[in-house]
């Protein structure tokens, strides 16, 4: 068992998580939806079925923008 | 996961269509769905001259990257909104564009130019951030394209984007606003033509189209916007969605197909009684338009620069 290294946006702030893991469990430990966010990993986009290897960097970038929907 | 439509490894899953495409794959699609709805909403023509409103954002930039592939003459307005922390960046991802694209990129400053940011006109006309947001951004694109001679102006709302207004429309039954949501609103009466290209495309596919095609955008949200109604849509939304794929698509969609009499006149109703603004020229049933009426408020406010916050969500 090795880390991850994980980057989230708004605010940015950087955490490990144990690896290997799956894109999913990934995003259920952190409590995100897969719609409302992009898993890149490595600098590459990666599907809902992937796992992450240890020693791995993960940006999980959020997807959804706000404003007066005008 | 396998590309569906040549067997590689997939990057992208678009679930609502049950299916994953690698990049290149990815890439055609976006552009595909842009190129239908662009045909089926009959929203531009060949030749025309287009005006994208740019935010410095997902959205925005990969509709003027799309356009342009697609040999649209598009010219992109960016407008900056005095958010410390927030504009600068913002701004700067629309310039590196146009500079990587070799576009043309016009801009308008309203600090620089109206003498007010978002912040103070928010407070001195009482409304929430996203409304004086909004309005001043419809007020200067109108005006920018009626000036400099665009036919149309093309905005970056997508499926997402469309579906929370939609709901939150039909929450309120406010029949004015529903008539007015459509992907084309014709030009008349001192307006340009509107159109929405991405009402096929949901907001994670933008975001993906940006991060294959090397785009920078703003990724941190306004630091406005947090706990704004629209993102509680979105959020309901989203909870559906998780479980169904697909009902966004269909809830839209849905209403372009079967829901046009709702709101059926109230638009017609609405343009009667417009005249000119006797201070800018825009269309209005005021003595003054809202933007005059918002700019002559805030002016008399010294400005705003609180510190901007983290915002929410991740």
């Amino acid at each position: 068992m090795g880390k991850v290294k994980v980057l989230l946006r708004n605010p940015k702030r950087e955490l490990e998580v144990e690896g290997p893991i799956g894109v999913q469990a990934l995003l259920r430990q952190l409590g995100l939806r897969r719609e409302a966010v992009l898993v890149i990993v490595d600098g590459a986009l990666v599907t809902g079925d992937t796992t992450i290897q240890e020693g791995s960097e993960v940006e999980v970038r959020p997807v959804v923008s706000g404003g007066s929907g005008t | 996961m396998k590309c569906r439509s040549c067997g590689a490894r997939a990057a992208v899953e678009v679930r609502r269509h049950n299916s994953a495409f690698c990049p290149q794959c990815f890439l055609s699609y976006c552009r595909n769905q842009v190129a239908r709805a662009i045909d089926e909403h009959k929203m531009l023509q060949r030749g025309e001259r287009v005006l994208v409103a740019v935010s410095g954002g997902k959205d925005s930039l990969a509709l003027w990257d799309i356009l342009l592939d697609l040999g649209y003459d598009a010219d992109g307005l960016y407008i900056g909104l005095g958010l410390a922390g927030y504009s600068e960046p913002s701004g700067e991802h629309a310039r590196a564009f146009a500079a990587g694209r070799q576009a043309k990129l016009l801009e308008v400053d309203l600090p620089a130019d109206f003498g007010y940011d978002v912040r103070t006109a928010a407070a001195a006309d009482r409304r929430t951030p996203c409304s004086a947001c909004g309005l001043s951004k419809r007020h200067i694109f109108d005006r920018q394209a009626v000036d400099k001679g665009y036919d149309v102006v093309a905005t970056g709302h997508n499926l997402d984007d469309e579906a929370a207004v939609l709901l939150g429309n039909l929450l309120h039954w406010d029949l004015a606003y529903l008539a007015r949501q459509r992907p084309v609103l014709p030009a008349g009466d001192g307006f340009p033509r509107k159109v929405k290209p991405l009402v096929r495309l949901a907001e994670r596919e933008t975001a993906a189209y940006c991060v294959l095609r090397g785009i920078e955008y703003q990724v941190e949200e306004c630091p406005m916007s947090a706990g704004n109604r629209h993102l509680g849509y979105k959020d309901a939304l989203d909870a559906i969605e998780e479980r169904s794929p697909g009902t966004k698509a269909a809830f839209y969609h849905g209403f372009l197909e079967r829901g046009g009499a709702l709101g059926a006149g109230v638009a017609e109703e609405e343009r009667k009684g417009l005249h000119p603004c006797p201070n800018c020229g825009a269309p209005t049933v005021s003595e003054l338009c809202a933007f005059c009426r918002l700019v002559a408020r805030a002016a008399g406010r010294p400005r705003r620069r609180l510190p901007v916050s983290s915002g929410a969500g991740l």
